[in-house]
């Protein structure tokens, strides 16, 4: 006991520091020995935990600064010297459990600053210019119009160059690369209604277009910004999660020393030591050590495998009971999770193909406008003979028509949504994938993680003697196996019966059980064969509690549905879905799932080629799928499918392959996504509708030469401002209470900060 | 018409102004913590090693 103790205590300091060194490696280097890490604290929400955070860190030694950013729930902490500071220990001792993230997360995003720059330019051009077209339309007199035109002419130029340049710089991209996207007729109308606005002022005509050109910059920045920010804040969002994959391990010299190692800089051969919760870094080999291994990520299987010397493993699993010392048998970048990523690499298939509405709608609708600008220029020429008249006429036809209600037409429903996504949890990449969810017609679960949580669960605890069971659970709580944490969990809350008996000479046995004495019995709880060995059943199986070799108890357990899973997946039937399993565990799991849930078309014990096969098959049966998964095995498929979701407790990249992330532990998120993407793709074809009847009706007025920039202004902003209004009336998952309650999505995250510190 | 002479730089000059001020405090940082600088009012106890400028 003693000597276990030692052992265990040497463990934890190797933890400690191998938890320091991981702060150094994920630090970016200041000026003059000065670092800086970035850390993801999910539990700041209000000004005593800033000053908490903040005070309780600056007191360590060799932190200079300290800076909580409470919307990002980040701290960013400045550190002088050689030795980081154990910052992780110091925050879980303040109460708010943090985890490392990248030291760029926390940086700027130069995109969006250039897009608010450009707005803000264009928005004091466009109100400055407004505000002196006002007065020529009310009738200035031609000298006070002419110097009016010319500030004017000023402003606009300003606003081109400056804010007009993005919208320029992707048009010219698109087209030398003989594309045309909705950047295009922008560009030219835009262009053209400044060149021909210059002429008439240079030459003291009585109407000029600059309100209306830089007016298109500006109402078509704001729905770009949108876009970005709505991007943006998933990307953060997720990013923010913990990382599941191990920056370093604790090398094993061959003279005895230890080294702390990025993943990157292991060799094969090099012997790795891991204390119990660490996850395993590359592929490797079992030199030393007994434990309990959870692959729940790698492939899928919900039991735990016992790892012993000579049993190989893969880089992702996570050690669960003993010290293991492991012989790296290949490097990170031929490790398990590379052949992932090359899998999925290999899989990008329909997505890749897959175009977006605007761009579609874009390129019929910019040879339609244009051949329309030119024949109106053509047939004016032909019938008054004035060049001037002519390219006025087709320029305002231009403007009119210009996609601006078309331009927000798409992105504005798409934030709209994505907003709405985001207070029900869910995460949205980008706009298209909105899209592509509401063309979904089967959706495709893995199991483990997804479908369950991936958390063991005892099945029979009513059958079992309460205090047989409390027993049993005093003893299962010292253990960090999921068949422990079970039987912990399942204890009857407080008995008093017991409160008094001590435990004794607790032993974990790694890979079969724990044992203890209570009151000069020896019980033991593991595994039957060595619970069991003394009364001569070696070869029982099952988990159970033993009195000194006799049975007590025996345990069953199964695999936790996610909240409401049967709800989600009859709402999905309901919504004309075909649901199906593809899982990687044992086909008795597997069935026994897929029976609780009434789903009948399953298949188990799938390697993620497999995975990624089937997806191709219905693919090319022209289906749309929807894979739903969480494990390193379902990347590729994640990647194959017309459209992903993932769990926020998926594997790095998982998440990172995946369309949604859904933070919240209720299987519902799948639900509300789709009724969600459903109702935006209809409020888009709304507005395209819209959009082109106000263009039937504008068209023929532009065409006879009747726009002149007041016209133009007024149809302008108020098509745009139907379409915007059209948007906001999205209601699908709005009736959800406490929606943005911050602490529910806090608690997931918690639960996955807390994993790694074990 | 001669009121508009100064009349009229004056607006644009204001409208210049608010801009500038704009793009400064973007750039300074002060809207990468909005909330943070809701709750921030809070606090009043500015102690020694507690005071920090923004970069």
């Amino acid at each position: 006991m003693n000597g276990r103790g030692l052992v265990a205590a040497a463990q934890a300091s190797a933890g400690a520091s191998a938890a320091r060194q991981e702060v150094r490696i994920a630090s970016r280097a200041l000026e003059q020995g000065l670092h800086q890490t970035e850390l993801s604290v999910p539990g700041v929400h209000c000004a005593g935990c800033i000053r908490t955070v903040e005070k309780g860190l600056s007191r360590i030694p060799g932190v200079e600064h300290v800076r909580v950013n409470l919307s990002t729930k980040r701290v960013s902490v400045k550190w002088r010297g050689d030795e980081p500071p154990d910052l992780l220990d110091a925050l879980e001792k303040l109460g708010f459990p943090g985890h490392l993230t990248e030291a760029d997360a926390g940086r700027k995003d130069p995109e969006f600053g250039r897009l608010i720059r450009a707005l803000a330019v264009a928005g004091f051009s466009a109100m400055n210019i407004m505000l002196l077209s006002v007065s020529v339309w009310s009738g200035a007199e031609p000298t006070t119009r002419h110097v009016f035109h010319w500030i004017s002419a000023a402003l606009a130029l300003l606003c081109l160059v400056y804010s007009g340049r993005i919208f320029f710089v992707s048009a010219w991209s698109a087209l030398s690369r003989g594309r045309t996207n909705m950047d295009v007729p922008i560009s030219i109308g835009v262009c053209l209604a400044f060149g021909l606005s210059l002429y008439d002022t240079i030459h003291n005509g009585p109407h000029a277009y600059f309100d209306a050109a830089t007016a298109l910059i500006f109402f078509l920045l704001i729905g770009r910004t949108l876009d970005h920010v709505m991007r943006e804040k998933a990307r953060t969002a997720v990013r923010g999660l913990a990382r599941l994959a191990p920056r370093g391990a604790t090398i094993l010299r061959d003279d005895g020393g230890r080294d702390y190692l990025a993943v990157g800089e292991i060799e094969p051969g090099m012997r790795i030591m891991l204390a119990a919760g660490d996850r395993i870094p590359v592929d490797g080999v079992v030199t030393e050590g007994a434990s309990d291994l959870d692959c729940a990520l790698t492939s899928g299987e919900s039991a735990p495998r016992r790892a012993t010397p000579g049993s190989s493993v893969q880089a992702g699993t996570l050690n669960l009971t003993g010290p293991l010392t492991i012989k790296a048998s290949a490097r990170v970048e031929n490790s398990f999770l590379a052949e992932m990523v090359r899998l999925m690499e290999a899989a990008e298939g329909g997505r890749a193909r897959y175009r977006r509405l605007a761009d579609r709608a874009a390129a019929l609708y910019s040879p339609v406008v244009h051949s329309v600008a030119l024949l109106t220029f053509l047939g004016w020429m032909m019938a008054t003979g004035e060049w001037h008249r002519a390219i006025t006429v087709a320029i305002a036809v231009l403007i009119i028509t210009c996609p601006c209600a078309l331009g927000l037409a798409v992105p504005i429903v798409q934030v709209v949504a994505a907003r709405r996504l985001f207070e029900n949890g869910i995460m949205v990449k980008d706009g298209s994938a909105i899209e592509r969810l509401a063309e979904s017609d089967i959706a495709v679960f893995d199991k483990t993680g997804t479908l369950t949580l991936g958390r063991l669960q005892l099945v029979d605890g009513d059958a079992i003697a309460p205090r047989d069971l409390a027993i049993a659970a005093r003893i299962a709580s010292l253990s960090n196996h999921p068949v422990s944490k079970a039987i912990a969990a399942a204890a009857p809350p407080a008995d008093a019966g017991l409160a008094d008996t001590g435990l004794a000479d607790v032993v974990e046995q790694p890979g079969v059980g724990i044992e203890a004495r209570i009151g000069g019995n020896l019980y033991r709880l593991g595994r039957a064969d060595w619970a069991l060995a003394e009364a001569g059943q070696a070869h029982a199986e099952g988990t159970v509690l033993s009195r000194d070799g006799t049975l007590v108890a025996r345990f069953a357990f199964e695999d936790t549905l996610r909240p409401q899973a049967r709800e989600a997946i009859e709402v999905l039937r309901e919504a004309g879905l075909r649901i199906s399993i593809l899982s990687g565990d044992a086909p008795g799991a597997v069935t026994a799932v897929a029976l609780r849930l009434g789903i009948d078309d399953f298949d188990a014990g799938l390697l993620p080629a497999a995975k990624v096969g089937r997806l191709d098959d219905l693919a090319s049966e022209g289906r749309k799928v929807l894979m739903v998964g969480d494990g390193l095995n379902d990347a590729p498929a994640l990647a194959a499918a017309h459209v992903s979701i993932a769990p926020a407790n998926a594997a790095d990249i998982g998440r990172s392959a995946a369309d949604f992330v859904f933070l919240r532990d209720s299987l519902v998120a799948v639900p509300t996504a789709l009724a969600i993407s459903r109702e935006a793709g209809q409020i888009v074809r709304q507005n395209f509708a819209l959009a082109t009847a106000y263009n039937a009706i504008a068209l023929p007025i532009a065409i006879a030469g009747y726009v002149t920039p007041l016209v133009a202004a007024l149809a302008m902003s108020l098509s745009s401002v139907l379409v915007v209004a059209n948007a906001l009336r999205l209601k699908a998952g709005k009736n959800i209470p406490h929606a943005t309650d911050p602490s529910r999505v806090r608690s997931v995250k918690g639960d996955i900060a807390v994993e790694p510190a074990q | 018409m001669t009121s508009l002479i100064f009349l009229v730089p004056l607006a644009l000059l204001l409208g210049g102004t608010a801009l500038a001020a704009f793009l400064w405090s973007l750039k300074s940082g002060q809207y990468e913590d909005l909330e943070g600088a809701a709750e921030r009012i809070l606090l009043d106890d500015e102690e020694e090693g507690d005071q920090r400028s923004r970069k």
